[in-house]
């Protein structure tokens, strides 16, 4: 398919990536997902713009990206509220929009949550490495050129005609994921090592309000509160093994670090793991906010996740009707 | 893990037999093709799969797993593949050679002989793209990690940890002690597989010069 200029960044922000849903079946060469932090916002996008929902799209972090259209493109942005601004003007988040060539796109101040998705009409055309146009930070390689977008970058999108028959249409507001104000709740599966912890230190880890420390990026997000206390007869670290984005891992100091999607394997004990529909909370999290862990059961989560799905399915069959 | 992780386990050791297992299961379901598997993570004596519970329900999961590990004695293991790596010992390629032979009470030389002894079963590639876990080291090279991990260790690093030995593929913060430094190049992002090393494979380190590894290429 024919590629077309379709923006250039003005401002490249504190930290701004292309991003699918990621790459998988790699792992087993060292090679970690990648991909949206928050990959329900990044799917949500995708469908407002008509794209297929695992699609390229701009994973924008914290505020000051700038972004010029060069050319008539249908774009929705999703995820966190940067208060976005269309040439100074709010640009309501969650449905789509249509930008003609010159207007100019703005992240501007932290509202809620810290990471937005730009997603166009006809996707973000980069080369795919392993299947996946995501980018890979550590790894360098992946999305635009293996690394975070720079003032004058050109971003290509592939030319499909506008999908204006799209414009105006809005995400249900009561389907957004619902985010605490004060405290984040994170619904967790204990496991697989939350026998090395003891009854006390568990009883920690589930009554406590964690702390979100400046050290949080795409790798992982670590926390500061009451220390998890270990069982003294097992060692502080495990054989390494496989991590999947959410496993919450506490290392020595006993405080949490919740992983996201750039690490591959670990040696560090789990307690515990995020539920996959409270994920999109977790990857929202930023320095200053506040969390507390809820642990539920499987089967509550498989049924979450089940009716997540469902709505997803249902608006993606309303939306192709138009 | 979660509810999209199952962690199989087979072993609470590094040793070849729960390794080999491990690759035995892993090659096995990646041979399957199931609908819903995302990812298979093998590693030392775990394998994790990452699966789609919204499209393969976890019983289902559960139950074709059983069935994989029951015909698992008929699945033939690929021949392990030998590759040589040359390493640059020492200097500022490798700048804890002469604490590591200190430790032990012997010369660098001797660690260097040591490290060349044999070749080294990978484990498991992880950590980063390429990264390989090898073991074990003879006991005369067994060594703690560093007290303070480096901030940043060199691309091509190669560090031994306990009684594994591994080589840096990328630049990145590290524990291990650097014995010394190759040039091959580990990982290929745009290659199929993208990795020259492999869990099962073997690999053989062997000394060479300054000057072979400046002229290197290729």
């Amino acid at each position: 398919m024919e590629r077309i200029a379709a923006f250039e960044v003005l401002e490249p922000g504190i930290l701004a990536t292309i991003q699918d849903s990621g790459r998988f079946a790699f792992s087993q060469f060292g090679v970690p997902p990648s991909g949206a932090s928050d990959t329900f916002s990044l799917r949500v996008g995708n469908l407002l713009v008509g794209n297929r929902e695992e699609g390229a799209g701009l994973e924008i972090t914290v505020m000051r990206f700038k972004i010029k259209a060069l050319r008539e493109v249908v774009i929705a942005i999703t995820g966190g509220d940067l208060s976005p601004v269309l040439n100074e003007e709010p640009l309501e988040m969650w449905r789509t929009h249509l930008l003609v060539e010159g207007d100019v796109i703005h992240f501007k101040k932290v509202r809620t949550g810290c990471r937005a998705y730009l997603t166009v009409g006809g996707e973000f055309a980069v080369p795919k490495i392993m299947g996946s146009s995501s980018t890979y930070l550590s790894g360098k390689f992946g999305g635009f050129e293996g690394r975070a977008l720079r003032r004058r970058d050109v971003l290509y999108a592939f030319d499909i005609p506008s999908p204006l028959n799209k414009l105006g249409l809005r995400f249900p507001s009561d389907w957004l994921p619902l985010w605490e104000k004060e405290e984040v709740l994170l619904k967790v599966i204990p496991g697989p090592q939350d026998h090395h912890f003891t009854e006390k230190g568990f009883q920690t880890f589930c009554s406590s309000s964690y702390r979100v420390t400046p050290q949080c990026d795409r790798m992982g997000v670590r926390l500061e509160g009451p220390k998890i206390e270990r069982r003294s007869d097992v060692e502080e670290s495990i054989i390494s093994e496989g991590l999947v984005s959410g496993a919450i891992q506490v290392p020595g100091d006993g405080k949490p670090i919740i992983i996201l999607t750039e690490l591959v394997t670990g040696g560090y004990t789990k307690i515990a793991t995020v539920i996959s529909t409270d994920l999109q909370k977790a990857a929202q999290l930023k320095p200053g906010n506040h969390v507390r862990f809820k642990p539920v059961s499987i089967e509550e989560a498989h049924l979450l996740l089940r009716e997540q799905e469902e709505r997803l399915r249902e608006f993606k069959e309303n939306f192709q009707k138009r | 893990m979660g509810d999209r992780g199952l962690l199989l386990e087979f072993g609470d050791e590094i040793s070849r037999e729960i390794n080999e297992k491990v690759r035995r299961m892993a090659l096995a379901i990646q041979a399957e093709i199931l609908e819903g598997i995302v990812e298979t993570v093998p590693t030392y004596r775990s394998l994790l799969i990452i699966y789609n519970p919204t499209v393969l329900p976890i019983e289902g999961l559960k139950k074709r797993l059983e069935l994989i590990e029951e015909g698992l004695r008929q699945t033939p293991l690929p021949q392990p593949n030998l590759i040589h790596i040359p390493v640059v010992y020492g200097g500022i390629y490798g700048p804890d050679l002469e604490g590591v032979a200190k430790y032990h009470r012997i010369s660098q030389e001797e660690v260097i002989r040591l490290h060349c002894s044999k070749p080294y079963l990978i484990y498991m590639i992880g950590f980063m793209p390429g990264f390989p876990y090898m073991g074990e080291l003879p006991q005369a090279l067994v060594t703690p990690r560093l007290k303070t991990p480096r901030l940043i260790v060199p691309k091509g690093s190669v560090a031994i940890a306990q009684r594994q030995t591994g080589i840096y593929s990328m630049e990145s913060p590290g524990g291990w002690q650097l014995l010394g430094r190759t040039p091959v190049e580990l990982f290929y992002p745009d290659k199929d597989p993208p990795s020259i090393l492999q869990m099962g494979d073997f690999v053989q380190f062997s000394p060479m010069t300054e000057k072979e590894f400046e002229n290197w290429s290729v």
